[in-house]
């Protein structure tokens, strides 16, 4: 635990307290968190009817459907939404728990990257298939 | 590094026996967290065997401790009926006021007594609540205003008044942040639920001018957004006022002035 005051310690209570004063950005990310929140309520009902419908499709089936726009931009806004989340939500327990400062830099690092690199690869693959197309399986 | 179990030095081992002098006529067993910093060594629990007759409160039988069995036995209190906040501790698992809280009311077997979890120890039951104080002044905790007050005192309707009930009340006493996993995990930079509130108690006052100033000082990822409504405060609050509210307040006055 850094800046705890503890007796050998020749700043006031009151220099410790203030520390070094507001961030300024914590309304950003919580409103961040919940406006993908709601967002992610339509679209995790209607994914769940989409792959509802793909049950017992074979695999030219399942490429025509998400080679349709909507599918594929909602697939891709999907994804968008659920990495955002995630890494909203994970970096807030990093915070919590995380109080070795490399180790805290190294994941909040390492979960930014992870998040960016699983919507990419996801886009990739929604986009591979809406525009190579399906019709050419 | 994370740290899964206490450090050496704080655990707590088993500690006397004072047994019930011959005669007693309603015996309850009291484990009561101990540590002495001029012996030093590792707290202890000791378990006090007492008469409770006549005693309506657990700060009644602590006193009774005190005064009859063991007169080492270290607290604080002082106004004895929920007023000044000087005897909050953990009693049975749950921080609240020693004086105002009823034998009849704890569940039937031994009673356990530790200190404010969480908080530097000073002696017996008496934490060290500085930082504690201290993050209560970073809040300007006084009306602040730049337009004269005129001739007479600072009016306010009385429907503004009424938005400080259930805040006023607030004696920080510290079972709420005490009470606060978040608090636990990171005291030295989130305010916790008591300060929270209390810093609430300023923002809403209609005769304060600083509230912009207030909710800039608190729009930090630590200060304030280290609460995510975990309600022990609210559970544990012995004057039954409801911090985990204030908070949600204060981060909706945040949305609506960026949204």
């Amino acid at each position: 635990m850094s800046a705890y005051p503890g007796h050998e310690d020749l700043r006031t209570p009151l220099k410790v307290a203030r520390g070094n004063g507001a961030a300024g950005t914590g309304v950003h990310h919580w409103w961040l968190q919940r406006v993908t929140a709601v967002a992610l309520i339509p679209l995790s009902i209607w994914c769940l009817f989409f792959l509802g419908g793909l049950v017992h499709a074979d695999y030219p089936v399942v490429l025509a459907a998400i080679a349709q726009p909507v599918h594929a931009v909602l697939l891709i806004v999907l994804s968008a939404c659920l990495f955002w989340h995630g890494a909203l939500g994970l970096q807030v327990i990093i915070e919590d728990y995380v109080h070795t400062r490399w180790l805290e830099v190294t994941l909040q690092m390492a979960l930014r990257f992870g998040a960016v690199l699983g919507a990419l690869a996801c886009f990739m693959a929604v986009l591979s298939v809406w525009l190579t197309g399906a019709g050419a399986y | 590094m994370a740290e899964f179990t206490l450090p050496k030095m704080s655990k707590v081992q088993k500690g006397k026996r004072f047994a019930a002098k011959p005669g007693a006529k309603q015996v309850r067993n009291f484990k009561v967290y101990r540590w002495d910093p001029d012996t030093g060594g590792n707290p202890r629990l000791d378990t006090y065997e007492v008469d409770v007759s006549g005693c309506a409160m657990v700060l009644d039988v602590l006193l009774k401790i005190k005064n009859e069995i063991d007169p080492t036995l270290t607290l604080r209190r002082s106004c004895r009926e929920g007023v000044c906040g000087s005897c909050a501790m953990n009693i049975d698992g749950e921080n609240t006021l020693a004086c105002i809280k009823g034998l009849d009311e704890l569940p039937a077997g031994d009673v356990s007594i530790y200190p404010l979890p969480h908080m530097p120890v000073v002696k017996d039951l008496v934490p060290d609540l500085t930082h504690f104080y201290a993050q209560y002044a970073s809040i300007k905790p006084w009306l602040q205003t730049e337009s004269s007050p005129g001739s007479r005192e600072r009016l306010q309707s009385p429907e503004d008044r009424k938005h400080l009930d259930g805040l006023y009340e607030c004696i920080l006493c510290a079972c709420c942040s005490t009470s606060c996993p978040s608090y636990w995990w990171n005291p030295d930079r989130f305010l916790g639920p008591a300060i929270l509130l209390q810093a609430y108690r300023w923002i809403i006052d209609s005769r304060d001018e600083a509230t912009g100033e207030r909710l800039d000082d608190l729009d930090d990822p630590f200060k304030l957004y280290r609460c995510h409504t975990i309600m022990n405060c609210t559970n544990t609050c012995p004057k039954g006022l409801n911090p985990a509210r204030a908070i949600g307040e204060i981060k909706q006055l945040l949305v609506n002035r960026t949204v």
